[in-house]
């Protein structure tokens, strides 16, 4: 189940790159978000096609989430509230 | 105020009253020579005679009836919207001091409201001698079309009504008018008495009608002129029923009319002229395009030669001034209607392209994308030149990263009569993005587009949006 979630973020991260024209980096988990080749308005594309896909808006949740710093951040948080709305 | 017009009723009669001018809905026809001789108001036309009154009909024909027989003799007439939330009756009989209600309504309806004259209206005139001599110019109370809060009441008159309606063309034969909006509100008032003062005849929708079967009424009953909103003729070009119906005149008003709109009504009415205009209860009618060009030239701009009006954009507005403005708003603590030189700012943004303006949105309809703005309609209008789209709506979806982002509900044109299959669908909505990517920026091009089989639309016939 979390790998499929791992798998559709790449996904989005490759889609939304290629529809915007941006280049992406290679999504390693250490990988700072900022440094992955989206600009803002991509990342909120991928946010929102995320919701639409799995379901889930980490960063709209009520529990106070930090800010992922890295790829890999981003995947657990997305990996961990997945899991518990399951 | 005291008279110095004629009335509607001495207007309808100077343009004259031949037997075949009529108002029809439904099956129901209504003489309008039979109001020489009777009246639809049981001739209580003396329980009226220099009062407020309120017409507060569930019946447009009704209330058509209704106004030819109180204008001139009523002090003041408030005219509600089919839609008014009862709820807010009381405020406007406060605020409009009403002194007597005309309607169709059960009278349970009325009794709580305080005011003790009710005279009941209806579509049937009973015959019996009226004294229709007018003494007042009455004022013409509308109701803005926003649909949330407090009704908001501007004050016209029928002179800033009906001044300077153009004749739209000549034409052999008597001029039979047809309109999708509701007479009860702006846009329908002003084609309900350019009928009735330009000696033609009027046919009005009935509750709940389809656009389509609208039109099929409009041909039985030999329409010549018609009106609607884009979302009006959308809908009613989707319909075969429109081929077969031939007009000499169709116009688009109330929103923006998009140059796909505009193209698509001309080549399914290829003998008509196709126009849009531009027109709202405050401002009035302002200007009428003709050329089949969205927008409208700059040359618009500032006075001009043979009308009254005069454009101006301010802080990216169009304000208008003309004879054809609202006086003001009702009520005491009203804000001004006009400002200090006499202009209604519309709330219309507009841009400039080359030598035209364009119709971008509504200053309240912005969607806000990480700080950046977007006008919906501007991404709709992108959206609509696809040649398989027959409406879509632009919205804000809530992000937590910027905000919002853009997304489009889209109504596709079927595939003959047959929904199209899967593969269509998903090639049609590529195509569109495609569309979108290279006409717009990229904080503007939806970020999700979902085909829906029908979008909503507002009582007054405008695409119903969620204002920010």
């Amino acid at each position: 189940m979390v790998a499929t979630v791992r798998h559709t973020i790449i996904s989005q991260f490759e889609q939304v790159a290629a529809e915007q024209r941006h280049k992406l980096a290679s999504l390693t988990d250490d990988r700072p978000l900022m440094e992955s080749g989206l600009d803002s308005l991509a990342f909120a594309i991928v946010v929102a096609r995320l919701e639409d896909a799995l379901g889930i808006d980490p960063f709209s949740a009520s529990d106070d989430n930090q800010f992922p710093v890295t790829f890999g951040d981003f995947i657990q948080m997305y990996e961990k509230m997945y899991v518990n709305a399951a | 105020m005291p008279r110095s017009a004629p009335s509607l009723w001495e207007s309808l009669g100077t343009a004259g009253l031949a037997r075949h001018r009529a108002l029809w809905t439904g099956d129901t026809e209504v003489v309008l020579s039979d109001l020489a001789a009777g009246s639809a108001l049981g001739g209580r036309l003396d329980d009226l005679r220099g009062r407020s009154v309120l017409v507060w009909t569930q019946d447009q024909l009704a209330a058509a009836i209704a106004l030819v027989e109180i204008d001139g003799i009523a002090r003041r007439l408030v005219l509600c919207p089919p839609d008014l939330d009862p709820a807010h009756l009381p405020y406007v009989v406060a605020t409009a001091e009403i002194e007597a209600i005309v309607t169709d309504r059960p009278l349970d309806d009325v009794i709580g409201l305080g005011v003790e004259c009710i005279v009941r209206c209806g579509r049937t005139i009973h015959a019996g001698s009226v004294d229709r001599a007018p003494r007042f110019e009455s004022e013409w109370i509308l109701f803005t079309s926003g649909t949330t809060g407090v009704p908001k009441m501007v004050v016209h008159t029928l002179a800033t009504l009906s001044g300077a309606i153009q004749p739209a063309g000549n034409l052999a034969g008597p001029v039979v008018w047809a309109t999708f909006y509701d007479i009860r509100r702006y846009g329908g008032l002003q084609i309900l008495l350019r009928a009735l003062r330009g000696g033609g005849s009027l046919l009005l929708s009935a509750p709940g009608e389809s656009p389509a079967s609208f039109i099929e009424r409009a041909k039985a009953r030999g329409v010549t002129h018609i009106t609607g909103t884009p979302s009006h003729w959308r809908r009613a070009l989707m319909s075969p029923a429109v081929r077969l119906f031939s007009p000499a005149y169709a116009r688009l008003s109330g929103e923006i009319a998009d140059q796909a709109v505009i193209d698509h009504l001309q080549a399914t009415f290829p003998n008509a002229r196709v126009a849009h205009a531009f027109a709202s209860t405050e401002a009035g009618v302002a200007f009428e395009v003709t050329d089949g060009l969205a927008g409208f030239p700059a040359s618009f701009l500032g006075p001009r030669e043979g009308t009254d009006v005069v454009l101006k954009v301010e802080d990216d507005t169009l304000r208008i001034r003309s004879s054809r403005t609202a006086l003001r708003y009702l009520g005491a603590s009203s804000e001004p209607l006009l400002d200090a030189d006499g202009f209604v700012d519309t709330g219309d943004v507009v841009e400039q392209r080359g030598g035209r303006w364009h119709f971008v949105g509504r200053r309240g309809g912005i969607i806000n994308v990480g700080g950046l703005k977007i006008h919906p309609e501007e991404v709709e209008a992108v959206i609509n030149r696809h040649p398989g789209v027959r409406m879509s709506l632009v919205t804000a979806r809530k992000n937590p990263i910027t905000g919002a982002i853009v997304a489009a509900d889209v109504v596709l044109a079927l595939d003959g009569d047959r929904a199209l299959d899967p593969a269509s669908v998903e090639s049609a909505k590529a195509e569109i993005l495609g569309a979108c990517r290279r006409a717009l920026p990229a904080h503007k091009v939806p970020a999700s587009i979902r085909v829906v089989n029908a979008l909503p639309v507002t009582p007054s016939g405008k695409l119903g949006r969620r204002d920010a």
